[in-house]
């Protein structure tokens, strides 16, 4: 198996005095769909914005095709290949769909290469051809999560950061924006890091996962497996182990083996 | 019927100037969350330095517009760099303190500067003392060239903000902030040099208010009522600031001609008040609610 695309070494970010990530270590293969589980506040949203560069990890290495990126400027990290789609769109709402896309490919000198992205882009997502004119603040939800992974497409990035893509979507959107993910990764061979709540979503299209909870990493394995997990089953997916008279009257502990 | 058309016209130039003014404080709130209270004192500074190049330096009108404009960017972007950056992300209260304080040493600068100093001056002027008639309509050419370069400036500006990949990245950049990071747009300089494009257009202003109120080191209390003009216009939006100025210049040349004296000077604040009442987010107000 090759190097990993992007390899963390006990990374530690904190907001102020809270501590948001307590030394979480992890690998993605180049080509993957890696997927972070957690709840909320476990610290998802904080790992990939440290690994952009909007935090600064207090301790810890980050290393992105074997260069160590941790800190550095956000513009400089986004050049060497990571595109990050943010959690809740973070589109810009006076821009046109058009104009969103080509802020995407800001840090390209190939016009030529932007335009056949473009029209790759909308054969994946015809709809934003459709609405290209207009205000991007106009479209609707799952219409501007749509955008957003166009937009972070646009730079041809190695590695796609996806924050919660299903937040806020129906679940038949959920399902599209992920089928679509998952034809992004096959077709374009870009190595996606997604983290998620939607863990049945994020298990069924991710080939390996972590679990992350209060800061720290707790399990690791092949989606398949995790899915296997009663832990993950009992805390994830909602599956609850039935007693004999049909009600349960323990609470399952955590063990995470 | 004449009076009228006159003061439509000189209220229209007045609120020109105006109008550049709010342009630049609307810029950089847009920019960087900031009231720029010395947009005043970068158009006087502006006014300063075509001031010399034309007087010392004898160049002709235009080229010392761009030369104003040029050195204005500078200190707009240097201003930026050295002062206002090390405090972002303080309350609003410290950065807001601290452009006051700018523009205070920038007046303070301007007496110390030899040929500058506590005089008033004028720079010549193409236009000077023309007029043009039509139909028994007097009007002085000087405010036309005010409102035709006023309105050049806004086109030279549209186009920069619509078609380029640097302006387009400027908007982007004051819409949101962190997702101008994710794209890979170097958001510190570009808010670097929003500050020095609305320092070279207060010099612009500057230039163009010369003619009419002179240069000297206080002429950057206009900024007062340039303020009102970008709320009117519902501060934070760039064709507001312009509507908003030129509502202003309008106001106060009908109040000033119209009613007793001492309403010229308050009439740019009841505009603002009525606005105000009637549409709390000014008139070109953007609100937007995210979507989720």
């Amino acid at each position: 198996m090759s190097a990993p695309i992007l390899e963390l070494a006990n990374v530690e970010a904190a907001y102020g005095p809270v501590q948001a990530l307590r030394g979480v270590s992890l690998k993605v293969e180049r080509g993957r769909i890696v997927a972070v589980l957690g709840a909320n506040g476990a610290g998802k949203s904080t790992i990939l914005k440290t690994i952009s560069g909007i935090i600064e990890p207090r301790k810890g290495q980050i290393r992105f095709e074997g260069e160590e990126i941790g800190g550095r400027d956000p513009a400089w990290i986004v050049r060497r290949g990571i595109g990050h789609v943010p959690e809740g769109r973070e589109v810009f709402p006076f821009l046109t769909v058009e104009e969103n896309l080509r802020m995407g490919a800001y840090t390209r000198s190939d016009p030529e290469g932007v335009a056949r992205d473009l029209e790759m882009v909308y054969g994946y997502f015809p709809v934003l051809k459709e609405r290209a004119r207009q205000e991007a603040g106009l479209l609707s939800g799952g219409q501007q999560q749509m955008l957003a992974i166009s937009r972070a497409l646009l730079s041809r990035p190695k590695l796609m950061l996806m924050d919660e893509p299903s937040l806020g979507l129906s679940p038949l959107l959920t399902r599209e924006i992920f089928g679509i993910i998952s034809r992004i990764n096959r077709e374009q061979g870009t190595t996606i890091l997604l983290v998620e709540q939607n863990a049945r979503m994020a298990l069924a299209v991710a080939h390996y996962g972590y679990i992350l909870e209060v800061g720290r990493i707790v399990m690791e394995d092949t989606c398949e497996n995790l899915a296997r997990k009663e832990d993950v089953q009992e805390f994830y997916l909602g599956v609850k182990a039935q007693g004999v008279r049909g009600q349960r009257r323990w609470k399952r502990k955590k063990q995470w083996r | 019927m004449t009076d009228l058309a006159q003061l439509l016209v000189a209220g229209i130039s007045t609120g020109c100037v105006y109008a550049l003014v709010a342009l630049g404080f609307v810029l950089i709130y847009k920019a960087t969350e900031t009231v720029n209270f010395a947009q005043g004192d970068l158009m006087m500074l502006g006014a300063f330095f075509a001031l010399t190049s034309s007087t010392v330096f004898g160049w002709p009108y235009w080229a010392t517009i761009v030369f104003a404009a040029a050195v204005m960017a500078v200190v707009g972007m240097t201003v930026e760099r050295i002062v206002i950056r090390p405090v972002l992300g303080h309350p609003a209260f410290t950065v807001v303190m601290i452009t006051i304080g700018v523009g205070y040493v920038m007046r303070g600068i301007v007496t110390m500067v030899p040929g500058w100093g506590t005089e008033t001056y004028q720079i010549p002027t193409p236009f000077a003392e023309a007029v043009w008639t039509a139909g028994g309509v007097v009007l002085p050419v000087q405010q036309l060239a005010v409102i035709a370069m006023t309105a050049a400036l806004c086109a030279v500006l549209y186009v920069f903000f619509r078609f380029t990949r640097i302006g387009i990245a400027m908007q982007a950049t004051s819409q949101n902030q962190l997702a101008a990071y994710y794209m890979g747009i170097p958001v510190r300089r570009v808010n670097m040099m929003i500050w020095g494009l609305s320092a070279a257009v207060a010099a612009f202003a500057g230039i163009l208010l010369a003619p009419v109120t002179f240069v000297h080191s206080n002429m950057g209390f206009i900024g007062l009522k340039a303020f009102p003009a970008a709320v009117v216009g519902g501060f934070g939006s760039v064709p507001g600031a312009i509507v908003g100025g030129l509502i202003i210049g309008v106001v106060e040349a009908l109040a000033g001609y119209y009613l007793p004296e001492g309403f010229k000077d308050v009439a740019a604040y009841v505009v603002v008040l009525l606005v105000l009442m009637l549409r709390p987010s000014g008139l070109f107000g953007e609100t937007m609610r995210k979507k989720v």
